[in-house]
């Protein structure tokens, strides 16, 4: 009988959920589900739990009040109580970071990157969670296995991913002598050469953005074969193939709007929106907040994965969403219950659908979500997985690569030589001495 | 102590033949050691501690989330060839010199002016301090978006009045970044050394000067064998303050710059927080902070044995 006990707070946030309900299912319907769910499910949550949660705060607003559904669907089915805390981008890691090294404050945190592979250690074994979604959910793609796994181990379930994704103004692209979006990297940066001559300018982050910039220099780095560590770990970012990624980099570097080298998360967005930039690499958000505000920049304005490197392959980093429970949680079966919950096609379709093309999936079924086919211009977003690589490259992912990222170990190497600050071979030099210093 | 000499035969001649608890019990030293007890576990505690534990952590591979090994000084040998770190370096050096001398002579004109009789003075300090007031992550926003590279106010202005054709790249070129934090460390720091050097001001006695114009001073006379002399002690203290707060900066580079680009803004400060806690290297991120010690030592020993010189007290020549 307790599970039918709501008291005065939960009403409360019902009838607020209830009020905002965007997606297909009422929030009763949901609770009835959850709580049939509640009973089969194969973890059962401890009486009385109390999880506190962190989050990444929202892009898309639509997308956090599908989240919150979810959790509180969970809350009345269960009888449990999450707190969920929200932090930007930036602040989310070191918060992270201190819970996992002083054992109390978080149980879960939905972070970014490879935020699990920072203190593995720390972060409880959910292999039982992913198999149960992979079985149910058409299997997971490969770019998620290794979001997901170390050693063997789930360490983390990646829920989804945003892709860094080129955004562009048709117009402008047409108007500099493209039909089509370039399929392959010469007439990539015919386009941006041709944009910039037009007075419609592209332009990416070279500056400490962890997102963006990280996003795109390594598919620069990638697509011309070089890479940071091979297989083994080792350093192999002085190369031949890294000399060219650099040239490349240089001459699309020359032709964007000037002041990239400063730019964080937020400023190629602004800029966008604004109309005074014409192509950048970005999530959906900017197209979303368009639709909204902007609808002729919305109007003009498509998306198209990065071309493919020299080997005819794409590879992109895109900014990945592990969710991990600390092993020093008192709840985990809570915890991993939840985990599953929100990844179940009841919740997660609604909620992906909210997101409008934010979030990306890992699980392969869920290419059939009607989201990525009723409005085109989001449809490139949905094989953000199997375009997705970890930072690590070849190699398994590790608490090394995603120091690298969070070092800027790549982005500094294109940043000093497209500024002129060094040459190739000194920058080329600096970025292996700081990836030896890493991977010692 | 002869204090304590006195009191205890008194003790003694009642209790006859004092057991080592009386004589402690009534040992004004003992008493004092209790006294202070509290303060000293205080700053052990949180400042010898911290202190410790992060010259420790240096000394080992520590990384967030798990304990480390004691690994000599290998975390300095990196550092030691690693061009960043010494590019940091020489950052920190550059931004605390240029801005401190920048503010000391803001502030020391400021407060000049400020010492003058005027009307509205109280008023007009007050909104001299306002910088100093505002969080300094507010602030740094604000000149986020004042040198924003599509959006500044400043290029918007130049360029209406006809004067520059493009943008001014303020945060994303080398020098001018440099130069823009500056700018706005100094716009932060300036009322503190303003305000404290005003205070600093008052204290000088008005027959001084009276007798000084009797004698035909000109004022630069005045200022430089009256008011200079007279706040030297003044001037010691609040450069030492403005140059410890400018060297360990943090929140104005990390919300304007993030130490770009390309590094040439990143302090020993912003690197040290980027390594430890960004990047998970506690030990390395421990290694750059502790390498900031020597630094701060440097510049509070030069204040402090600068105030022991009685010149520097009494602005005399006699030393």
């Amino acid at each position: 009988m307790s599970m039918f006990n709501t008291d005065r707070r939960s009403l409360l946030k019902g009838g607020a959920a209830m009020l905002a309900a965007a997606a297909t299912m009422s929030s009763d319907q949901l609770l009835g589900y959850a709580k049939a769910w509640a009973q089969t499910s194969q973890w059962k949550p401890e009486p009385g739990a109390k999880i506190n949660l962190l989050r990444w705060k929202r892009f898309v607003e639509a997308e956090d009040v599908a989240f919150m559904k979810i959790v509180d669907a969970f809350q009345k089915a269960n009888n449990v109580t999450i707190n969920v805390s929200n932090e930007s981008y930036d602040d989310i890691q070191p918060k992270a970071s201190v819970a996992a090294n002083t054992g109390q404050g978080l149980d879960m945190v939905w972070g970014l990157y490879s935020l699990p592979f920072l203190f593995p250690s720390k972060c409880v074994d959910v292999t039982d969670v992913a198999d149960y979604l992979g079985k149910k959910c058409g299997g997971w793609a490969d770019s998620g296995k290794a979001y997901g796994m170390l050693n063997g181990k789930w360490i983390g379930i990646p829920v989804a991913a945003t892709g860094g994704l080129v955004n562009y103004r048709v117009a402008a692209m047409e108007k500099a002598g493209h039909k089509e979006f370039p399929k392959d990297l010469a007439g990539f940066a015919d386009l941006v050469k041709g944009m910039n001559k037009n007075g419609t300018p592209a332009g990416m982050a070279l500056g400490h953005a962890s997102g963006d910039a990280n996003g795109w220099l390594h598919w620069a780095l990638w697509a011309h074969g070089g890479k940071l560590i091979d297989k083994d770990n080792k350093v192999v970012v002085n190369s031949p193939e890294t000399a060219k990624s650099l040239e490349y980099v240089k001459g699309l570097y020359d032709n964007f709007v000037p002041g990239t080298a400063s730019w964080n998360d937020s400023s190629n967005n602004k800029a966008f929106l604004a109309g005074q930039l014409h192509l950048t690499v970005n999530g959906i958000s900017i197209y979303v907040t368009a639709k909204k505000e902007n609808p002729q920049i919305a109007e003009d304005m498509n998306h198209a994965h990065l071309p493919a490197g020299l080997d005819g392959k794409t590879r992109e980093l895109h900014l990945g969403f592990p969710i991990l429970i600390f092993s020093f949680s008192k709840y985990p079966q809570t915890c991993k219950a939840f985990t599953a919950f929100m990844l179940e096609p009841d919740q997660f379709n609604p909620w992906i659908e909210a997101a409008q093309g934010y979030l990306s999936h890992f699980l392969l079924d869920y290419d059939k979500n009607p989201v990525w086919t009723a409005d085109p211009k989001t449809t490139p977003y949905r094989s953000v997985a199997q375009t997705a690589s970890t930072p690590a490259g070849e190699a398994q992912m590790s608490e090394n690569a995603a120091a690298a990222i969070a070092d800027f170990v790549v982005v500094d190497m294109y940043a000093n030589y497209c500024t002129g600050r060094e040459d190739v071979k000194t920058a080329m030099a600096s970025a292996e001495r700081a990836a030896k210093r890493i991977f010692r | 102590m002869s204090t304590v000499q006195t009191s205890m035969p008194a003790q003694a001649a009642a209790a006859g033949e004092p057991s080592f608890w009386s004589r402690l019990s009534g040992n004004r030293n003992w008493a004092a050691f209790w006294f202070m007890l509290p303060t000293a576990a205080f700053l052990i505690l949180f400042l010898a501690y911290p202190l410790g534990l992060g010259v420790w952590m240096s000394f080992t591979d520590e990384r967030i989330g798990r304990a480390g090994a004691f690994v000599g000084i290998e975390n300095y040998q990196w550092l030691w060839d690693d061009s960043i770190f010494w590019l940091s370096v020489f950052n920190t050096l550059f931004y605390t010199l240029i801005a401190s001398a920048i503010k000391f002579a803001i502030g020391l004109y400021l407060a000049l002016l400020l010492n003058r009789h005027m009307p509205f003075k109280a008023i007009i300090r007050s909104i001299v301090l306002i910088p100093f007031i505002v969080p300094t992550v507010l602030s740094a926003i604000a000149f986020w978006w004042i040198y924003d590279s599509q959006f500044s106010i400043i290029s918007w202005s130049l360029i209406k009045l006809g004067l520059i054709h493009s943008n001014i790249n303020f945060l994303g070129d080398t020098e001018w970044a440099r130069a823009s934090v500056i700018f706005a460390n100094v716009w932060r720091g300036v009322p503190f050394v303003a305000i404290t050097l005003l205070a600093g001001l008052q204290t000088v006695s008005p027959s001084l000067y009276e007798a000084a114009t009797l004698d035909g001073a000109t004022s630069w006379q005045r200022f430089r064998f009256i008011t200079y002399p007279l706040l030297t002690p003044i001037i010691a203290v609040v450069m030492t303050f403005s140059v410890l707060f400018t060297f360990t900066d943090f929140q104005l580079i990390w919300a304007l710059t993030r130490g770009g680009p390309v590094n040439a803004t990143h302090l020993m400060a912003t690197l040290s927080y980027q390594r430890g806690i960004i990047s998970g290297r506690l030990g390395e991120g421990a290694a750059i902070a502790t390498a900031m010690i020597p630094f701060l030592v440097a510049a509070i020993a030069i204040s402090w044995f600068g105030m022991q010189r009685r010149k520097w007290q009494q602005g005399s020549n006699n030393d």
